[in-house]
């Protein structure tokens, strides 16, 4: 069985070295597609996790109770360019600048070439502008 | 050097008058100083777009055959209020549908509601409506289902209790989960800072004490000609200032009015805050006459010189404590960062500053092209000669 999973940690979660306990303990093949992690920040790990269907489970149980969140990855992000009002809400929410602001015009637009599909920015827009598939 | 309003009304029938915007002004009294550009131009321009709770619609549906008088209203399942007239309606920006999970699963993503009714009926959609009543001898029918479309009601006026908020809190969260608010998801521990201001072309923030937006001026709401129709609840005219008279915290707000069949959908939008609600994104653009040279001084304000406070919304907000972390201008707000406890967080907003300055280019065009002429207020607002402040609730279990 194969997930395509995000993982968002908190600081002190990112200290501790989980993709090595998911493999070891749980016995998971963990791919890592995009990391980004800076200390004394936040986390986020898009990964693809495989292996049996109770270790996959078990290994999500795991991170959970570290508190790390765990949200399956989206198979297609799309912005609305006529719904978007460019308010900028998202800017700080997508880590990966797929979502940008010119800060002269104010104007925002959206690169798919650097989106993780992490899909935080569907509940940070209050327009509407994005639509998530999972 | 002095002008009247009629005096510049005049030149805007003769297409003689002189428009820019809230930002053109402030290079153009950086190159030519406050005395010759209080003569130069005539009319600043000014707008803001963003979601403006307190804010709702009335209308009047029609007498059906046989007659109805409503007694409870759903227009798409959403609660309109009933309690006006037979057939009069009041609908809120934030009223839930009735079947709306709201926050039971957490965060709640509150898709639809009062403010996107209003979306859809400016665009033109159709709109089921449910009335029941009692039934009276005068009015006989007990239940009406029909569909709405706004070019058949009699009436469509938007009517916002609360709007253009003068300045308002950046908010913060220093807690250690994620929280959903009216100013949008807050990242743990500092992870993002929400603003909602037009900074330097919001409307009260050019008019810092009210000395020309007041009860009856004439205003570009969300595409169509509103009025200011009093001042809006919660009016703080009291809060700390600076040097230059600009409030430093939330201070003043209007009340506006305007007939909805002139308005447009890019001015108009619901708004869907996860775990928090729905309201509505209401776009709001206001003259001010160049009167004086005090006021070109007010209308050159730039977003250097205009400070908000940072709140926390995980506990000093909910709590209703005072506590500010920080001051920061609405220039550094737009940079995409901001200091706050010597930690560099990046910033996000909820009104639209593109559209602002969208409408406050409209409304130039409309004055400069004669369409659009300028109102002396009726009465001015509450300033700060006044004692008005904000008083919070005193709960009380005895008379
Ligand atoms: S899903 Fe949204 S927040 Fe995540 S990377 Fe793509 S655009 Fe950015
Ligand atoms: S939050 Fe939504 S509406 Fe605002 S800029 Fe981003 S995509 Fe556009």
């Amino acid at each position: 069985m194969k997930k395509r999973l995000v993982l968002t940690f908190l600081k002190e979660t990112v200290e501790k070295p989980i993709t090595y306990h998911l493999v070891k303990d749980y016995d998971l093949m963990v791919n890592i597609l995009s990391a980004k992690i800076e200390p004394n920040e936040e986390g986020r790990l898009v990964v693809e996790i495989s292996g049996k269907k109770e270790n996959l489970s078990q290994g999500m149980d795991y991170l959970r109770d570290l508190g790390v969140s765990v949200q399956p990855l989206a198979s297609d992000v799309r912005w609305n360019e006529e719904r978007c009002t460019h308010c900028t809400a998202c800017i700080p929410i997508c880590s990966s600048q797929a979502l940008v602001v010119d800060r002269k015009t104010m104007i925002v637009s959206f690169n798919p070439d650097f989106c993780i599909l992490c899909g935080l920015c569907l509940r940070a827009c209050p327009y509407q502008a994005i639509e998530i598939m999972f | 050097m002095t002008k009247t309003i009629a005096e510049i009304n005049e030149r805007i029938k003769k297409g003689e008058a002189v428009v820019v915007t809230a930002e053109e002004i402030i290079d153009l009294v950086d190159k030519k100083g406050v005395h010759q550009v209080a003569k130069e131009v005539d009319v600043v321009t000014t707008a803001t777009f963003g979601p403006m709770c307190s804010s709702g619609i009335y209308f009047n549906f029609g007498h059906s055959k046989p007659r109805i008088k409503a007694q409870k209203a759903w227009l798409n399942n959403v609660p309109a209020y009933a309690g006006l007239a037979a057939v009069d309606l009041y609908l809120g920006a934030t009223e839930l549908a009735e079947n709306d999970p709201a926050n039971t699963v957490y965060p709640g993503a509150f898709r639809y509601g009062g403010g996107h009714i209003i979306e859809e009926l400016v665009s033109g959609k159709d709109i089921r409506m449910k009335v029941v009543s009692y039934g009276t001898d005068c009015y006989p029918k007990k239940e009406l289902s029909t569909w709405l479309n706004i070019h058949d009601l009699n009436e469509a006026v938007l009517f916002n209790p609360r709007n253009c908020y003068q300045n308002y809190n950046v908010a913060v969260n220093l807690s250690n989960k994620v929280i959903y608010t009216y100013l949008g998801t807050l990242l743990p521990r500092l992870g993002n800072a929400n603003y909602c201001s037009a900074g330097q072309l919001s409307p009260l923030l050019n008019d810092p004490l009210y000395l020309t937006i007041g009860i009856g001026t004439r205003i570009f709401l969300c595409g169509g000609i509103g009025y200011v129709a009093w001042q809006g609840t919660q009016h703080n005219p009291n809060v700390a200032r600076g040097e230059n008279q600009v409030p430093k915290r939330a201070g003043g707000t209007l009340a506006v009015i305007g007939d909805l069949k002139q308005m447009e959908p890019a001015w108009l939008r619901g708004v869907s805050m996860t775990g928090y609600g729905v309201t509505l994104a209401v776009g709001i653009g206001v003259p001010i006459p160049m009167l004086n040279e005090e006021i070109c001084r007010f209308v050159a304000v730039r977003d250097e010189e205009i400070l908000a406070p940072v709140v926390d919304y995980s506990k000093a907000y909910p709590e209703r404590e005072p506590d500010v972390l920080a001051e920061v201008s609405y220039s550094q707000l737009k940079s995409g960062k901001i200091k706050i406890n010597g930690k560099e967080v990046p910033t996000g907003g909820l009104s639209s500053y593109a559209k602002a300055r969208q409408i406050a280019n409209i409304l130039k065009e409309w004055i400069i092209k004669g369409d659009f002429l300028l109102t002396e207020p009726v009465q001015r607002l509450p300033s700060v000669e006044t004692n008005i402040t904000i008083k919070p609730l005193k709960e009380r279990g005895e008379r």
